[in-house]
């Protein structure tokens, strides 16, 4: 099994913070792992997205050109990288920031207005670890209490105040009914 | 738990260094290698070293000289143009005949070029890092894994060889994360460092370290000696990997990041019946002759795959003596080139043998 999966959106959203956390529990679940992020300018503001791949075989290419999987968290990132995600593969996108995306055929899309839910719930900056959640109910990658139990400690010690805010999040996400 | 810690290259090689008790490191910050001067700042205080942020790239090579001279375990970083700036100080190193370890994480060239990954640099690492005749041991490594363990090696075959070993890795290494268990790292016998400027203690005769010859005959002599070394070096140290050879017609050679683009390709190459592995040098210099040369006599035909205009190319038409044909596919100034690039080059190649 090797699962490409392509995380897209701003700068500031959490978009490498989201791969980084797929990475970690891949890992520990004693998968073959990569994570390859897009760098430089873009990282300032721009456009940032990163390459999380994982497998059960030796991982070649690092870099994911047709995702099994994209997450989109705005629109340009949605139009760029969509119509590259393999026949039979998975879009999750955040509904609140891509209203009305174009839905290519033979793509299964899975719609969640996750900057909406981070707002009303005081979770501003969150709407990253709610697709997580709903990420992981959607395609059971992980077991859920596993992948919080590593998100929690990957937040250090001086941040502790966030794991609450982290832990309501990924629940959300998990909990959404679309 | 697994010993294993997700971390970029760029990290794993600045903490493969301090394990290899690496206690001196002088560097400049360029993309995208940075991470490497990042983690020095924060850890090399913390282990009794030095991290050092000099003025210049120059100036951090000429750092490196001295902290080599009084003996020390010494890494510095930087990225391709950088790298053009050490090479005044690496000429000077292997003149004096000094051990460091010297890592280039490639972007794109030539001149400023861009940020994004490349292996532009292949002619300059193995060929000419400076001048007069000087070669430094040259390591490929193709995962975040062989950063690290790389870098060990690259500390003690310097020290053994008493020359510097270059780490040629590349922007994308440089910045993905994956696995890496540094217990992995294998430790060899150094010998020890009886030459080094540090001290006589009124004990023993003053250790002279220079690189300046006014007599031919004494400059000859000392280059001379240096070859020695050199031929011992291809001799014992040459590293590589054979990846579906066995039974192939066609012979990808390709090395670094490019190498694992590769694998993906032959997978599916394999997949649709053609016959394809990889040879993956894994030191540039010394440069895996014998093992290429012998793959020669069952591989139908060579195909060289980098990140820039076929530098490799020559390589492998020397090591194989030219017995079956080589050609070229690359991307250059930092352009990834996809599984399905090279996997349409190996039906293009497997269509003409049939």
């Amino acid at each position: 099994m090797t699962m490409n999966i392509l995380l897209a959106g701003f700068g500031g959203q959490g978009i490498l913070f989201a791969g980084k956390q797929l990475a970690k529990t891949a890992m520990y679940s004693d998968m073959q792992v990569s994570w390859l992020p897009s760098y430089g300018p873009e990282m300032r503001g721009g456009a940032a997205n990163c390459s999380v791949i994982i497998s059960d075989e030796e991982i070649g290419s690092p870099l994911v050109v047709t995702p099994d999987l994209l997450i989109a968290m705005n629109i340009p990132s949605y139009d760029k990288f969509e119509p590259c995600v393999v026949d039979g593969g998975m879009v999750i996108y955040d509904s609140t920031l891509i209203p009305t995306p174009a839905l290519r055929e033979g793509v299964s899309h899975y719609a969640i207005p996750a900057s909406g839910i981070a707002e009303e719930n005081g979770l501003n900056g969150m709407a990253n670890v709610i697709i997580l959640g709903y990420l992981l109910k959607i395609t059971k990658l992980f077991e859920y209490d596993k992948f919080l139990d590593f998100m929690v400690q990957s937040i250090p010690a001086t941040k502790a105040a966030l794991i609450e805010k982290n832990k309501k999040a990924l629940e959300l996400g998990y909990n959404y009914e679309g | 738990m697994s010993k294993k810690v997700l971390m970029k290259g760029n990290e794993a090689i600045a903490e493969a260094a301090i394990k290899s008790g690496c206690l001196h490191f002088f560097g400049y910050p360029i993309t995208p290698q940075t991470e490497i001067s990042e983690y020095m700042a924060k850890r090399m205080p913390k282990v009794g070293g030095l991290c050092l942020q000099a003025e210049s790239e120059i100036s951090a090579i000429n750092m490196i000289m001295g902290a080599a001279a009084a003996g020390s375990r010494c890494l510095t970083s930087s990225s391709s143009p950088g790298i053009s700036l050490k090479s005044e100080g690496i000429s000077y190193i292997v003149a004096c005949d000094l051990p460091c370890v010297i890592v280039n994480v490639q972007r794109g060239g030539p001149g400023l070029g861009g940020i994004q990954p490349s292996q532009q640099d292949y002619y300059q690492a193995t060929k000419a890092n400076g001048h007069g005749d000087e070669h430094v041991i040259v390591l490929a490594p193709a995962s975040v894994q062989e950063m690290a363990q790389l870098t060990s090696e690259a500390f003690d075959l310097a020290d053994i060889y008493r020359m510097p070993a270059m780490i040629l890795a590349d922007g994308a290494l440089g910045q993905m994360m994956e696995p890496v268990d540094f217990e992995l790292a294998t430790k060899r016998e150094v010998p020890e460092k009886t030459w080094a400027a540090n001290g006589t203690g009124g004990k023993r005769k003053k250790n002279i370290i220079n690189s300046l010859y006014m007599n031919p005959q004494d400059l000859e002599d000392s280059v001379i000696a240096r070859y020695k070394r050199y031929d011992e070096v291809s001799e014992k140290e040459v590293k590589y990997e054979e990846y579906k050879c066995d039974d192939a017609d066609i012979v990808i050679v390709s090395y670094g990041i490019t190498s694992r683009i590769c694998k993906t390709a032959i997978t599916a190459a394999r997949a649709k019946g053609i016959k394809v592995g990889l040879f993956r040098p894994i030191t540039l210099w010394p440069y895996p002759k014998k093992p290429l040369n012998k793959l020669a006599d069952s591989a139908k035909q060579f195909l060289v795959v980098e990140l820039n205009m076929g530098q490799m190319v020559d390589d492998v038409k020397v090591a194989t003596d030219c017995k079956r044909p080589v050609s070229f596919f690359g991307r250059t100034g930092g352009v990834i080139p996809t599984p399905a690039e090279v996997l349409a080059e190996i039906e293009k190649i497997a269509g003409g043998l049939n």
